[in-house]
């Protein structure tokens, strides 16, 4: 009887840890295909997000097998981080916060630092999409593990 | 089970998905460019000027690659004479390089194009900071080449020169030139970055054009 009622409820939890790594694999290919194969310079603050983002691709699989509810903790903090830095830079990009205090252009000597996608698209912008719907994914993850 | 199979097939799909792209992207990529972008009438040009292999180079005369590239580039010219020009486009990506490109342009109204861009490259350490440029500096290296500095001030500030640089910026920003050197033999851009593609390249455009 036990099993029968936290069947859905793991079923749906390891879905959507699932759901969460399909997406954190495709943002690390994806970013790994600007900087390698389009050749986009790569801004400081993009690293931080990397930084974020590359691990939960191998983390988020590790508690994939065996599933382990435990790993929303661990990727939850990732994402967080990331999410914060994806904010700051949005708004950097934004004009929110003053031009002054841009760090991207720092230590890359190559002038373009935004490129956008079909004319509205940042790559700040995905970046933020990408661990708002990872960090939903994860919490959802986490309410199916606990009720 | 089921999971597994789920995940490495989805894991695969990814990868596959990435080289697929991989490989489009580069072959979009290889295409020709438009000849009105590619070159500018009255570019500084090295080699034959009827040679029917034509590498455009955009470079930054602050770049450490572009330094290193120049004997190479040379090198390529010698080695099919008569058939391989290069021509130099400036891209200037560091900040301060559009001062030190304007002295170049300057440079070449007193026939010293290729001394002033030779001695900018060997002297780099002098007046190139942090990935900076620094104007000032580089002035006081091209001094050596005892130019007059009357003219070259007043050369610098030609309209001409001014609009020859930002149709090279504009140019380059249209070929997707965001790093220096960035090669065009013949309209084609190098499949990827190495001392060995761009000399496959022009020996493929030598084949075909000789």
């Amino acid at each position: 009887m036990k099993y029968k009622i936290s069947l859905p409820g793991i079923e749906s939890g390891w879905t959507l840890l699932f759901a969460a790594w399909i997406v954190a694999a495709s943002a690390t290919l994806g970013s790994l295909f600007f900087s390698e194969i389009m050749k986009v310079p790569i801004c400081t603050l993009c690293w931080y997000q990397r930084i974020a983002m590359y691990p939960l691709a191998l983390v988020l699989a590790l508690g994939l097998f065996p599933h382990d509810p435990k790993i929303v903790r661990y990727a939850g903090a990732l994402a967080g981080i990331g999410w914060f830095i994806a904010l700051y830079h949005v708004f950097l990009v934004a004009g929110i916060i003053p031009e002054s205090a841009q760090p991207c252009v720092q230590g890359i000597p190559c002038s373009q630092t935004h490129i956008s996608l079909l004319g509205f698209l940042s790559i700040p912008v995905m970046s933020l999409f990408t661990f708002t719907l990872i960090g939903v994914l994860l919490f959802g993850a986490h309410r199916m593990e606990s009720s | 089970m089921n999971r597994k199979i789920l995940f490495i097939s989805v894991a695969g799909l990814l990868v596959l998905a990435f080289a697929v792209a991989a490989v489009l992207f580069q072959q979009s990529a290889s295409g020709r460019f438009d000849q009105t972008v590619l070159e500018r009438q009255g570019a500084p040009i090295k080699g034959p000027q009827d040679a029917k292999v034509t590498i455009v180079e955009f470079l930054d005369p602050a770049c450490g690659t572009c330094r290193d590239f120049y004997p190479f580039v040379k090198k390529l010219i010698d080695q099919y004479p008569g058939k391989v020009r290069a021509m130099v486009r400036y891209a200037p990506l560091h900040p301060g390089s559009d001062q030190v490109v304007k002295m170049l342009e300057a440079a070449r109204y007193q026939d010293k194009f290729w001394q002033a861009l030779e001695l900018l490259f060997f002297e780099q350490y002098r007046w190139v900071v942090n990935h900076r440029s620094q104007p000032s500096q580089a002035q006081a290296v091209l001094a050596a080449l005892n130019l007059d500095q009357k003219r070259f001030l007043a050369d610098m500030k030609r309209p001409e020169v001014v609009q020859a640089i930002e149709k090279d910026v504009q140019d380059g920003q249209t070929l997707n030139v965001r790093a220096t050197p960035e090669f065009f033999v013949n309209g084609r851009p190098m499949p990827s970055f190495g001392y060995d593609q761009l000399s496959r390249l022009v020996e493929e455009a030598v084949a075909d054009a000789y």
